[in-house]
């Protein structure tokens, strides 16, 4: 008899809580049964197994204690299992894996480009950053106001010190909200104090919309080595071992999936990869 | 901030611009508030005017038979309302409506195409830096026809 790589092996854990965000996406709040997984941070992800179906990264979008929180969007068969699993079943985890969101340095304003389903890895992020007044700003775009996740929370950040703005690409006349594309939103931040710090730039959603908020970014003021995406790779080993994720000369299951931009920007419009 | 002028002199389209030009485009222009939910101009309208946005937000607005008003675009302190009133046939394509209460300064669109007749060098910077709006805006719609929330 072999014994698995234990990296290889998902744990069950249990789906103790479920939230519909919209339509298409839930966040679901998982508890081990048995030995859960090892300490995470913010920005990495786990393998989630629907039993039967299949297996698919998932970033990590909350959690305390041995509770793990994701927020998945139904796309495909296994994300739709995912979707589906109503408390009390059991989904099985890998991981933690990859490189998270780095820290911002302790000086210098934070921004947060946040698209559709991108919120959800950005979410430790935005907690982390809360309670330091004016210091946070999240700036988040989404298709249509029906699309916006964790919309209950966007108060509470504001409560909490942060400048949250929203927009989305179209609405109904009843959305008193902003219209246009989310980059245009920097627009509304203050203007980039050169005598300062610079702020440090988080930026997750669709790659197209990854590639664009970072240049949108530097042309605001925010140095490139100091913005962060987190690339979406096919993920399926998870340790570096399959090849999968191959991206240049990065395995994003290890390397990534959190990347600067610079690099990403090398990366992403290299057209061989 | 209160007079025309002031308004004129913040309003960053009009940033850098001589100061004698300013003055010329200050008899074109007056300061104006518009209430939350207040339509500014209508799809289909007479377009013989424009706004610089001070403070507030607008939103441009296309009517649907069956589905009613749906909104294309916000725009915000700092962003200039409406251009129609640039080219024949001078009708406004779409709806504007005030979203917060807004502040602008309304100029009157055929006494600043005749200051523009007049000076082709105002008139000159003046396109120079509606083009810049309209690419701008135009960049901003073609990255939208990307989709780009549609997959992770």
């Amino acid at each position: 008899m072999t014994t698995p790589i234990p990296m290889l092996a998902p744990r069950p854990y249990r789906v103790v809580h479920r939230h519909a965000e919209t339509a298409d996406t839930v966040t679901l709040r998982l508890a081990p049964v048995g030995a859960g997984l090892g300490a995470w941070s913010p920005g990495q992800f786990t393998m989630v197994y629907a039993f039967g179906v299949g297996e698919i990264p998932v970033s990590i979008s909350g959690g305390s204690g041995p509770v793990i929180q994701h927020t998945v969007r139904a796309v495909g068969a296994v994300s739709r299992a995912i979707c589906d699993a109503p408390v009390g079943s059991v989904l099985g985890l890998r991981g933690p894996f990859g490189q998270g969101w780095p820290e911002p340095p302790p000086e210098g304003d934070v921004i947060v480009l946040a698209g559709g389903i991108g919120l959800a890895p950005l979410r430790p992020v935005i907690l982390a950053g809360l309670n330091e007044p004016g210091r946070l700003s999240v700036l988040i775009g989404a298709r249509t106001p029906a699309d916006l996740i964790f919309t209950a929370e966007y108060d509470r950040w504001r409560a909490a010190g942060a400048r949250v703005l929203v927009t989305v690409d179209r609405a109904a006349a009843d959305w008193t909200g902003h219209v246009g594309v989310v980059t245009t939103l920097l627009a509304q931040l203050p203007a980039i104090d050169v005598g300062r710090p610079p702020p440090t730039g988080y930026v997750c959603g669709p790659e197209i919309m990854m590639r664009l908020g970072a240049e949108a970014l530097i042309a605001a003021g925010v140095p490139p080595e100091r913005i962060w995406v987190s690339l979406e790779r096919n993920m399926r080993c998870g340790i570096a071992l399959c090849g999968h994720c191959q991206l240049g000369p990065l395995l994003v299951c290890r390397d990534g999936p959190v990347v600067d931009a610079g690099h990403a920007a090398r990366l992403l419009q290299h057209r061989e990869l | 901030m209160n007079t025309t002028r002031e308004l004129i002199e913040a309003h960053p389209f009009l940033a850098g611009l001589d100061p004698s030009a300013r003055q010329r485009l200050a008899g074109a222009a007056h300061r104006i508030h518009f209430l939350p939910g207040s339509a500014i101009f209508a799809e289909g309208g007479r377009a013989d005017r424009f706004w610089l946005i001070q403070d507030g937000r607008v939103r441009l607005d296309l009517h649907l038979a069956g589905t009613g008003p749906v909104v294309i675009e916000t725009l915000a302190s700092g962003d200039v309302l409406g251009w129609s009133w640039l080219f024949p046939p001078y009708r406004w394509q779409f709806g504007a409506v005030a979203v917060d209460p807004t502040l602008a300064l309304e100029l009157d669109g055929p006494a600043v195409r005749q200051l523009c007749d007049h000076d082709p060098e105002l008139g000159y910077e003046l396109m120079q830096r509606f083009m810049r709006v309209v690419v701008h805006r135009l960049q901003a719609t073609r990255i939208r026809l990307l989709d780009l929330y549609g997959q992770p």
